[in-house]
């Protein structure tokens, strides 16, 4: 069965083959331009679906069931209608800004898919910092959103953004810890290493206590990060009517919604290599029959299905609690989960140099 | 031309065109905006000399942490009435004196140092990697380092301490 490592390499040798190497490069740019505007498009359509789906299953409810088999095509759509609407533009605001806000925060989300290793040896570019750059480009899409907001000249609009702006610098914090955590206990920054760090056992089952607290606040954070129920002041509905995209429409908002989903996807994939072992299959012992079973199904299914759990389990997140008021949000960050983050670091520390991690 | 030198020549126009565009804009937030800019352009020239993370905590501590602050501080203010009062036309002048000063002063700098023979490296290079980087600050600037660290922490304590009321 040809993996996707087997793929890239084939189209690799044979683009070198047919050009020069500056123009094979050009077109591998755009190979990947292509696909990763089609791996955009294929998850807005899933991840609205699903959570559409997972909402009516916690709410008893059926969902969406008329369009297409069980309502599969419900989101297509959706989609269809919003691309067909009329992108308003309204006269108060700032145009410039306007215009350039929701293309700035897709542009953000879709950089950082970069260092992500989606399958064995099948990445983008294997940077030495991998971790710490998908950090340090996902705290960029807070400028998108404040631009939106501010640029909307609209009261709601503007409180959205300063939520979100405020909730986003505060939960990078305690993220930025718990990715530390794994870190130090592999000694690299690169995604590659971490993942293979990880051949003998998934840094949960590895890393014991350090890493458990690290895991609960990466995913209460990124949560956060992402503006999701339980934690989106920035655009709660019964206080801020829609938050920082009030006073978008057509595809100009579709944008924002699926930068939403992206970066969930792309939260989920992190938390998943980090903590959940990439693309490494669920190994117990040392060559036992379980083992080769498990070694049988290709990397790519072992990483989608992490990443699927856990953006399952952010879904159950929304529609399982109810929402924090701001005040609660901060408090929960700096007064507990930054202090614990903090003592955990130093925890982790202590294990990695006495080596009493497995 | 190579591929590095193509880059290097459009992100230095990036970089002096949007500083200049940040310092003549009227509305501040354009200008905070324009500022972002030239901190990417410059990030950019980081990596062409293959100092990763230079390049990235240039992006985090730059774009994604200060100038946040920055718009977060403009966008409250009411910027849209035109009550910003009218300049002293001397203090252009002081101003434009000033910066001549300090232009002077760094272009003099340079002409005698060595940097003509010392040719930027590009795309090779280890030095501005995570690991030769962390050897030097924690051997051979490694008080210096730990000084500033306690100084970021007092500031984050701070900053709880301030949040919890009494």
């Amino acid at each position: 069965m040809p993996s996707l490592e087997h793929i890239a390499n084939l189209v690799h040798d044979w683009l070198n083959a047919q050009f020069s190497p500056g123009l094979a490069l050009f077109f591998e740019f755009f190979i990947i331009g292509v696909l990763i505007i089609g791996l955009f498009s294929i998850l807005g359509l899933v991840l609205i679906m699903m959570e559409r789906k997972v909402s009516a299953w916690m709410q008893l409810r059926l969902g969406p069931n008329r369009v297409g088999p069980k309502g599969m095509f419900q989101t297509v759509a959706d989609t269809v209608k919003l691309i067909v609407k009329e992108g308003m533009t309204p006269d108060g605001v700032d145009k410039l800004l306007f215009n350039l806000a929701p293309f700035i925060v897709m542009i953000v989300a879709m950089v950082i898919m970069a260092p992500l290793m989606f399958a064995k040896n099948f990445q983008i570019w294997d940077i030495n910092i991998g971790v710490f750059f998908i950090t340090a480009i996902s705290s960029l899409s807070v400028i998108g959103i404040l631009m939106a907001g501010w640029a909307s000249n609209n009261k709601y609009s503007l409180l959205g953004a300063m939520r979100s702006g405020a909730q986003i610098v505060s939960y990078e914090l305690s993220a930025g810890f718990a990715l530390l955590t794994i870190v130090i206990l592999t000694g690299d920054l690169k995604i590659s290493a971490i993942v293979n760090a990880q051949s003998d056992g998934w840094w949960i089952f590895k890393g014991h206590l350090p890493v458990w607290i690290a895991f609960v606040i990466f995913m209460i954070a990124v949560t956060a990060e992402t503006n999701r129920a339980p934690f989106d002041m920035a655009e709660a509905e019964s206080e801020l009517t829609a938050g920082f995209h009030t006073e978008y429409s057509g595809m100009k908002f579709a944008l924002f919604f699926l930068a939403e989903y992206v970066n969930i996807f792309v939260v989920c994939a992190l938390g998943a290599t980090l903590f959940l072992g990439g693309w490494q299959p669920l190994h117990f012992g040392t060559g036992t029959g379980f083992n080769r079973v498990m070694d049988y199904i290709p990397s790519s299914i072992w990483f989608a299905g992490k990443t699927f759990f856990l953006i399952f389990v952010i879904m159950w997140f929304r529609w399982t609690f109810p929402r924090l008021r701001i005040d609660q949000l901060l408090n929960l960050e700096w007064k507990y989960l930054l202090p614990i983050s903090m003592f955990n670091l130093l925890l982790a520390t202590l294990i990695t140099i006495m080596g009493w991690h497995f | 031309m190579s591929i590095t030198q193509i880059l290097f020549w459009v992100l230095t126009a990036m970089a002096i065109g949007s500083s200049l565009m940040m310092i003549t804009r009227k509305n501040p937030v354009y200008s905070v905006l324009w500022l972002i800019m030239t901190f990417f352009a410059i990030s950019g020239h980081y990596l062409l000399m293959n100092a990763q993370f230079l390049f990235i905590v240039n992006l985090i501590v730059y774009t994604g942490a200060i100038m946040v602050l920055f718009l977060y501080v403009l966008m409250l203010i009411d910027l849209r009435h035109d009550t910003e009062p009218r300049k002293n036309k001397w203090l252009k002048f002081a101003g434009a004196v000033a910066g001549g000063c300090l232009l002077l002063v760094i272009v003099a700098a340079l002409k005698d140092s060595d940097i003509k023979s010392n040719v930027v490296q590009t795309g090779e290079g280890d030095i501005g990697l995570i690991a030769n980087l962390g050897k030097a600050l924690f051997n051979e600037y490694v008080v210096p380092f730990e000084i500033s660290s306690i100084l970021f922490l007092s500031a984050m304590v701070g900053a709880v301490v301030i949040g919890k009321k009494e």
